[in-house]
């Protein structure tokens, strides 16, 4: 039904390595023959012949146990040391490529680490960092086609940053200065390119999940090949939304790809607070969705488990779920101070024994691709760079404020316009009261 | 969610058979029965009959061969002109693959295919969702909440969302090909659930447009121009007008402005401003007015209510030049009723007197 493309996975198509992938799979195949196929309504079987379940009759009464003991195990190539476990499972990736997932999840780390300080020396009003979560970002971004549809919450600079969205846009949108795309309406952290595909961030959570699903569906029409990635957090993966998104995109076959990032902690809500069943992974099966658990901060096996869906999202018009489990080193935001709620040490164990960014370089240093010259001139050089950008977009005036009333309709509208003429007024009248200098006139 | 209560509605219409008998008609009679001392035609037993006249628009050949159609097919013609002309039109759904509950969709699905209208799951915030992603995405999303009552599971998505999408992406994004249709307003005996206006919930939303049309023709005209529209649309049909609702409707495709109010009818005493089936109620009550007061009333429909059209409903300071203060004459503060709905409605008689106490201020 599909096509087999050669790709940089060893193993043939379908059929995996792992049992439980393949328990998955078979799973699914049994579920979604019977949806798509009803059973001709025959009472002279004993078989159940109820339109709404596919299944055989039970005489003992039984209820299924959860599993939430033993879950649905994580995927994963290279260990904590960055050494490749098998080597089947090893994507091969060129030098020039690997080195590419370093310094992208490197520079996203500077730049992280540039914009929280300067939101605590109060020259931007928000931020929130990427820390631990890189892997994610680049593994899954890599595994893409450029004109793939993003959705993502709100901590997946990484994906944008690898698709190549320029640190002075970051900043521009940060700093909310004239040069933002976004025309300096939303806090920091609100980015979007419409040139990279990604849609832009909003704050409430979830939303982006079912209206990524529309956009796959859209998409599966226009028969272009190009997929859908959405992203969220386990956190999120509680609203209502999710179970929409989730139950739209396998009813209505969309070339989608689900990807949480469960990185323990939502705010200051830890998993066993948000979830009780086997994680987010669990319920892919419920809604009749191939879905696999991944280690998120193994960037081979984030790149595969995407690669490998995206191409049976696009070939077989359904949806996928990954689960990439990782640990959110950062606090939520700049609004928030974790040592309220969990351990220094906790955060330091992730921080230190088993973080993608030292687990790629392991693997890198291992085949002498990368130095310690390297490493010490390629952070300078990102440190100046992420510096040399911030510069220039904190001395960037701030866009014109007649901005704060276009695009709310594609129209101008004539009560809208009465507004704006009435603001510059006001301002003209009382402008010592108005930063009217920091703006573009 | 009132499934019980949707029966109903369509049973009001349908024919109801009873399982196990034998002839239908004798088996239906017997259980009717009445006995001897009730008279099948006891006051308390008799529905009211509709607390309107439906007032057709005359017929206009401007935009080609007409039709006679009522308020649910003038929407199906609408939407079956939109679908031929647009190869990326969808339009999803409750149960709008079979024809729908109002039977708005009938015919499209044979017509367009599957893949063009198409039930979703039960979900409300997820038709919704659904229908801006696909907007975004490039495809005209026509998505129908079952009757609007429901469209509060979707109020995030509406509010947060659509509305938003355009401003907060600083125009890189928006879900203007989208257009929200759901049944509206008093039916007799919809009761809490099923005769929810809810269009004050959203209009002082700013990023959408919301359109109440009176009749099939401007219905038609008015859908297609949300279709049209590069902003999300929420059009609601009021449902009580969807059969008994009858004009002549042209068969091609035509437009009726948004945020245009209609200057129904001149006059130079009162304004009487409503929108949906009201307009019906106003007329009848400016024809009382002017007989039995002597009292010419200015009837207007509102017909978009977001961004509406201030400069038609009140002339720069008109607010000054009032003789008497503004009357506003709808439902109670209280949940829409079911047996009670006869004395909760915004009736002829109650306008009627709002217009006397207002001219004898």
């Amino acid at each position: 039904m599909f096509e087999d493309n050669p790709t940089n996975l060893k193993k043939e198509s379908t059929a995996s390595q792992l049992p439980q992938r393949r328990q998955l799979q078979h799973w699914h195949h049994v579920s979604s023959q019977a949806a798509h196929q009803q059973q001709p309504f025959d009472s002279s079987l004993e078989k159940p012949q109820f339109p709404g379940a596919s299944a055989e009759f039970v005489d003992h009464l039984e209820f299924i146990q959860p599993n939430v003991i033993s879950g649905i195990p994580v995927y994963r190539v290279m260990d904590r040391q960055g050494n490749i476990i098998n080597a089947s499972e090893d994507p091969q990736l060129s030098k020039e490529t690997v080195l590419n997932f370093y310094q992208k999840m490197t520079l996203l780390n500077t730049m992280d680490r540039i914009l929280y300080e300067s939101q605590r020396q109060g020259r931007i009003s928000f931020y929130m960092t990427n820390y631990g979560e890189e892997g994610t970002h680049i593994g899954s971004a890599a595994a893409l086609e450029s004109n793939d549809l993003v959705f993502g919450q709100y901590r997946e600079a990484g994906v944008l940053m690898y698709r190549g969205f320029p640190l002075d846009l970051f900043m521009a949108q940060c700093y909310a200065n004239a040069d933002d795309l976004g025309k300096g309406r939303q806090m920091p952290v609100h980015y979007g390119s419409k040139d990279l595909n990604f849609v832009t961030i909003s704050s409430p959570l979830a939303t982006q999940i079912p209206q990524a699903v529309g956009a796959a569906y859209a998409l599966k029409r226009e028969n272009m090949n190009r997929a859908v990635i959405c992203y969220f957090g386990e956190g999120a993966a509680s609203e209502g939304d999710a179970h929409a998104g989730f139950n739209f995109s396998a009813t209505l076959e969309c070339p989608l790809i689900f990807f949480c990032r469960n990185n323990g902690y939502a705010i200051s809500t830890p998993t066993n607070e948000q979830y009780r069943g086997d994680g987010i992974a669990a319920r892919g099966p419920g809604y009749g969705m191939l879905s696999i658990r991944v280690d998120g901060n193994d960037v081979f096996a984030v790149y595969n488990a995407t690669k490998e869906a995206r191409r049976r999202a696009v070939a077989e018009n359904q949806p996928f779920l990954i689960e990439a489990m990782t640990y959110r080193i950062g606090h939520h935001s700049t609004s928030d101070d974790s040592s309220a709620y969990r351990s220094v040490d906790e955060v330091n164990y992730w921080d230190k024994q088993d973080h993608p960014i030292s687990r790629l370089r392991h693997y890198m240093t291992a085949r002498d691709w990368w130095s310690e010259d390297d490493e010490r001139s390629w952070r300078k050089q990102s440190r100046k760079t992420v510096m040399e950008a911030f510069e220039r977009a904190e001395r960037r005036l701030k866009p014109n404020p007649e901005l704060l009333f276009t695009d709310v309709y594609e129209e101008m509208t004539p009560s809208l316009d009465k507004q704006r003429e009435s603001m510059f007024r006001h301002i003209q009248q009382y402008k010592e009261h108005y930063p009217v200098d920091l703006y573009e006139k | 969610m009132a499934a019980a209560a949707r029966v109903f509605i369509r049973g009001a219409h349908a024919t109801l058979s009873v399982p196990g008998a034998g002839k239908q008609s004798s088996a239906r009679s017997a259980l009717l029965k009445l006995s001897p001392g009730c008279s099948s035609r006891l006051k308390t037993q008799q529905r009211h009959a509709a607390h309107f006249t439906f007032q057709p628009e005359p017929v206009t050949t401007q935009y080609g061969p007409t039709q006679k159609m009522n308020l649910f097919q003038s929407i199906t013609s609408a939407l079956d002109n939109t679908l031929a002309s647009d190869p990326t039109a969808v339009i999803f759904g409750e149960d709008v693959a079979f024809g729908g509950v109002f039977r708005c969709t009938v015919g499209l699905r044979d017509k367009y295919g599957k893949d063009r209208v198409f039930n979703t799951p039960l979900c409300e915030q997820g038709i919704v969702g659904f229908g801006i992603g696909a907007a975004v995405a490039g495809a005209t999303a026509i998505a129908e909440i079952q009757f609007a009552d429901y469209i509060f599971p979707a109020f995030d998505q509406i509010v947060n969302e659509a509305a938003k999408y355009r401003y907060r992406s600083g125009n890189l994004f928006d879900c203007g090909n989208l257009t929200i249709r759901a049944p509206w307003g008093c039916v007799g005996h919809g009761s809490l659930y099923h005769s929810q206006s809810p269009e004050a919930f959203f209009a002082h939303c700013p990023g959408i447009k919301i359109v109440i049309p009176r009749g099939p023709l401007e219905a038609k005209g008015l859908l297609l121009s949300c279709i049209a529209d590069n902003n999300p649309c929420l059009f609601f049909e009021p449902k009580i007008l969807y059969r008994a609702a009858v004009e002549q409707v042209p068969v091609d495709s035509y437009t009726i402005p948004l945020s245009q109010a209609e200057v129904l009818q001149e006059g130079s005493d009162v304004t009487l401003v409503a929108w949906g089936t009201q307009i019906h109620v106003l007329k009848e009550v400016a024809n009382m007015a002017q007989e039995k007061l002597g009292v010419s009333c200015e009837v207007i429909d509102l017909r978009t209510i977001l961004p509406w059209d201030t400069e038609t409903i009140c002339k720069e300071e008109c607010f000054l030049n009032l003789e008497a203060p503004i009357a506003r004459v709808c439902g109670y503060d209280t949940p829409f009723p079911h047996i009670f709905e006869p004395f909760y409605i915004p009736d002829k008689w109650k306008c009627f007197e709002a217009i006397k106490r207002m001219i004898n201020y």
